[in-house]
């Protein structure tokens, strides 16, 4: 049998990190993809990469500077005209602090 | 009888308009008829704006009377759903955003208004672009104009099958690793994914914010220069968007390929493609040595780890961006007991299957004790792909490949395996990791009469070599678009 790359254990600290909900299936099949592509990617270290610079970013170097000054409106209600739940002028959500 | 205004490309509409041979009102109902028509068996749109589009078509004639119209004055659009478009609902195809109304609209949005562009509709794609046949969708695939048992490619597959079924002129996509190119090649259209920072990305919902790049799908390369030019250009709301000027595109359409020297990567024509899509291409690269240009054989080794690159950056980059999607301030909530809760019920309904996999293998690869190992193996990698870019471009101004080993498959052919499913973008990939300028066309038909595409890659910011070679390669009249069969 081939090496496990992640166990069920993993998936599911993972899946508390990622704040995302898991039902027993979701957990069985997610370890088995996850697994299969953790499997695949291992295929990066027949390169020696030792003495190679990571690119995290592909734009022209540096960031431009603007003067700090505010060109947007006041839109609240257009914010929170989205929200699933308001009371007023406020996202609700449930109680934090007991 | 109908008029098909529709089926008119970007150019021979804009110089009908001009001349009032026909108006823009006319030319809107024209594709909405057509959109009526073929959306029962194509789904390319998840909102159709009939209402919208017909009062821009009304403002746009008015222009065009007054005779101050701008470049793209009267022209209907389809708009990828991942798009913000102010007042019109936008879902990036997940129950998570499926009545998410925008206050604003992206910076090429806005950009494609002023120029007077008609938005028809807000075409499908794979959730959150996550995926390469548009199956993805929260909201049903979207199937090939050519072949309706067939995918359209993915993510921007409605854009792709909208324009090839002519249910608009020209739409938008997005590309973090051939989103646009995979289905422009599959649909038999043109599709461009500009050079990395070419195009505002503000306004564009995020899927890996240092591979996506905004670009347009079209009917010819004309039409793919003519939008190219509007979409283009510095915006001060995305730090990464660059300040060199945009050219005139459409100028450097002179239909001469003298002296352009072509690469082709030996890595690109491997074993297991289908033959016709190598014939197709190969015959495409002779056409283009009978005109003066030249062709060498190049090596670009690490092609074969470009997947593997891929997947761990872009599902890292993906769980960070996706980490907005709690439920507190717009989106889906379902409510739970207290926040966490709330956060891990929502995400868990609000997101499809894919998505989630892209999460969980996102957030593992960035997860203490596996970032070196994952992640920043995966970064680097990426290096030695752009040094590859770079050296194959000393020798060469241009690299022709195919856009994918096979043409369109079977809907359903690989949404059980994830892995093939990720290896249909195997030829695309390495150019959104390396940040290059990449076109598909159409450059032929397999036996089945499916598109067959071509990939033109050029180094940063010679877009224009790829739009000169690809006008001429279409002016020869070596290709003849077929009509499709929906």
């Amino acid at each position: 049998m081939a090496e496990t790359k992640i166990t069920l254990e993993q998936v599911r600290h993972v899946a508390r990190l990622a704040r995302l909900e898991l039902s027993p299936d979701d957990e069985q099949r997610l370890r088995a993809d996850m697994d299969e592509m953790l499997a695949y990617v291992d295929k990066l270290n027949e390169l020696d990469t030792k003495d190679v610079a990571p690119t995290t970013q592909v734009g022209e170097a540096g960031t431009p500077m603007r003067d700090d000054e505010v060109t947007n409106r006041p839109a609240a209600e257009a914010m929170l005209a989205n929200a699933p739940l308001r009371e007023r002028g406020y996202f609700e959500v449930p109680k934090i602090i007991e | 009888m109908a008029s098909e205004l529709n089926k008119l490309t970007i150019a021979e509409a804009s110089s009908k308009l001009r001349a009032r041979e026909i108006s823009a009102t006319q030319l809107t109902r024209d594709c909405l008829d057509r959109i009526a028509a073929a959306e029962p068996r194509l789904h390319a749109f998840i909102t159709v704006c009939e209402k919208e589009a017909l009062e821009q078509a009304r403002a746009a004639d008015a222009r065009l009377a007054a005779g101050n119209a701008p470049a793209l004055c009267g022209i209907p659009l389809g708009i990828k759903d991942i798009y913000a478009t102010k007042d019109v609902r936008t879902t990036c195809a997940s129950r998570i955003l499926e009545h998410f109304v925008p206050p604003f609209d992206a910076t090429v949005i806005e950009r494609l208004r002023a120029d007077g562009a008609i938005f028809i509709g807000k075409t499908n794609l794979d959730e959150f672009a996550m995926g390469s046949s548009t199956e993805n969708s929260a909201f049903g695939a979207t199937t090939n104009p050519h072949d309706i048992s067939r995918v359209a490619g993915g993510s921007s597959g409605g854009s792709a099958a909208a324009v090839a079924a002519h249910e608009c002129l020209g739409s938008l996509g997005t590309d973090t690793g051939g989103s646009i190119r995979e289905p422009a090649s599959f649909c038999g259209v043109v599709g461009i994914k500009p050079t990395y920072s070419r195009v505002s990305r503000y306004g564009v919902i995020a899927y890996a914010s240092s591979l996506d790049q905004v670009g347009p799908f079209a009917k010819s390369v004309r039409d793919a220069a003519i939008l190219l030019r509007t979409l283009a250009g510095k915006d001060v709301r995305d730090s990464t968007c660059s300040a060199r000027p945009v050219p005139d595109y459409e100028r450097a359409l002179t239909g001469d390929v003298k002296g352009l020297r072509i690469g082709v990567p030996r890595e690109f024509f491997v074993e297991g493609m289908q033959p016709e899509v190598e014939q197709s291409v190969r015959a495409a690269l002779k056409n283009f040595e009978s005109r003066g240009a030249s062709t060498v054989e190049i090596s670009l080794p690490h092609t074969g780890y470009a997947v593997a690159a891929y997947y761990l950056i872009a599902t890292a980059e993906a769980s960070a961006n996706l980490a907005r999607y709690d439920g507190i301030r717009y989106g889906l909530r379902v409510n739970a007991e207290d926040n966490i809760a709330l956060y891990e019920t929502t995400r868990a309904q609000g997101f499809g299957a894919e998505v989630k996999r892209r999460i969980m293998l996102g957030t593992f690869a960035l997860s203490a004790g596996y970032y070196d190992a994952y992640y920043l193996k995966g970064q680097k990698v990426r290096t030695l792909i752009r040094n590859d870019f770079e050296r194959a471009f000393e020798q060469c101004d241009l690299i022709v490949t195919p856009v994918a080993p096979t043409t369109a498959f079977k809907l359903g052919e690989k949404m059980n395996d994830p892995l093939t499913m990720y290896l249909s973008d195997i030829f695309t990939i390495s150019v959104n990791l390396a940040g290059l300028p990449g076109m598909a066309m159409p450059c032929g038909y397999d036996s089945n009469n499916l598109p067959i595409g071509m990939q033109l890659i050029a180094p940063p910011f010679a877009e224009e070599i790829i739009l000169r070679a690809g006008d001429a390669f279409e002016r020869t009249g070596a290709f003849e678009p077929r009509t499709p069969a929906v």
